[in-house]
C-alpha cells in the first residue's frame, strides 16, 4: 500500500510539473506551484519526515505562494513571451537532467542501513542524545545542540532575507502615497 | 476500511488536480486547490491511522491553517491588485 501511495502522489506530481511547464495564466502556475508542494509535503510524510514535510508545506505552500503572489502585483500582470534559444535551453536542461540521473545511480537507497547518513554520527544521536542535551526529541537536539552554530547561521540568513523583503514592500506603500499626494 | 478511505482520497486528489489544469476561470482553480489541499490533511491524518501512528494529527491540522494564507492572498490580489491593500473599500 505505501508503494502504491507513493507511485500515485509521484505520477501526480509528474502531472503538475507538465502542467506548469504548459500553462500561460501566471496566476495558475503559482496555484499549481503551492499544489507541488504539497504532493511533495505528503510524500515527505509517507517517507516519514514528517519534520521536512512541515517545512514544506510552510515555506513552499504558504510563504513562497504568498510572495510569488506579491511579487505579481508588484511587477503587473503582464509578462512578454520570447520565443528565441528554446534549443540552447533544451541543451542545457537535458544535460543537467542527465547529469543528475547518473548521479542518483550512486546514492544509497531509502532506509539503507549501510548508508554513510545512518552510520556516521546518527548512532551516536539515537544514543546518547537524551543523556548528552536532555531532549527527548532526537531531530530536535541535534538542530538546536549539535549543529547549534548552523542553525544561528541560518537563521541570521533568514532574517537579513526578511528585512530586505520588507524594505522592499515598505518602499513601494511610501511610493503609492507621494503618488495619492501628487 | 482506511485503505479504502486512503483510495477514495487520492482519487479526490487526481480529480481537484485535472480541474485545476483544465479549469477555465479562476474560482473553478481557487475551489479546485481548496479542495486538493482538503484532501492533502485528510491524507496526512489517514495515513497515519494506517500505520498505527496518529501522532501527527496535530501537524495536520496546521496544515489546514497553512492553506488558508494561500486562498486569502489569491482572493486578495483577484479583488484589490495589491497584497499590500488596508481593505478599506474605495
Amino acid at each position: 500500500m505505501e508503494d502504491f501511495i507513493i507511485i500515485f502522489l509521484l505520477s501526480l506530481l509528474t502531472i503538475t510539473a507538465v502542467a506548469i511547464i504548459f500553462m500561460r495564466n501566471m496566476l495558475s502556475v503559482i496555484m499549481l506551484g503551492s499544489i507541488y508542494s504539497l504532493l511533495s509535503a505528503v510524500i515527505f510524510v509517507v517517507l516519514d519526515a514528517v519534520d521536512v514535510a512541515f517545512t514544506e508545506a510552510a515555506v513552499g505552500a504558504g510563504i513562497s505562494s504568498v510572495l510569488f503572489l506579491s511579487a505579481f502585483a508588484v511587477t503587473g500582470k503582464r509578462q512578454v513571451l520570447k520565443q528565441k534559444n528554446k534549443l540552447i535551453a533544451l541543451i542545457t536542461v537535458s544535460l543537467t537532467a542527465a547529469a543528475l540521473l547518473y548521479a542518483t545511480s550512486d546514492m544509497p537507497y531509502v532506509g539503507d542501513p549501510n548508508s554513510p547518513a545512518q552510520t556516521h554520527v546518527a548512532s551516536r544521536y539515537i544514543e546518547q542524545s537524551g543523556s548528552e542535551i536532555g531532549i527527548p526529541n532526537i531531530v530536535t537536539s541535534v538542530l538546536a545542540s549539535y549543529r547549534g552554530f548552523d542553525t544561528l547561521g541560518e537563521v541570521a540568513v533568514v532574517f537579513t532575507a526578511m528585512i530586505a523583503v520588507l524594505l522592499l514592500l515598505l518602499r513601494r506603500e511610501e511610493d503609492q502615497e507621494i503618488d495619492r499626494e501628487k | 476500511m482506511i485503505a479504502a478511505a486512503l483510495v477514495a482520497i487520492m482519487i479526490v486528489m487526481l480529480i481537484a488536480l485535472i480541474r485545476t489544469c483544465i479549469g477555465p476561470s479562476l474560482f473553478d482553480r481557487i475551489l479546485a486547490i481548496n479542495t486538493f489541499s482538503t484532501a492533502t490533511v485528510l491524507m496526512i491524518s489517514l495515513y497515519g491511522f494506517f500505520n498505527q501512528r496518529p501522532e501527527f494529527l496535530d501537524i495536520a491540522i496546521v496544515y489546514a491553517m497553512i492553506n488558508f494564507i494561500g486562498t486569502v492572498a489569491l482572493l486578495k490580489l483577484h479583488r484589490f491588485d495589491d497584497l499590500g491593500h488596508d481593505g478599506d473599500e474605495t
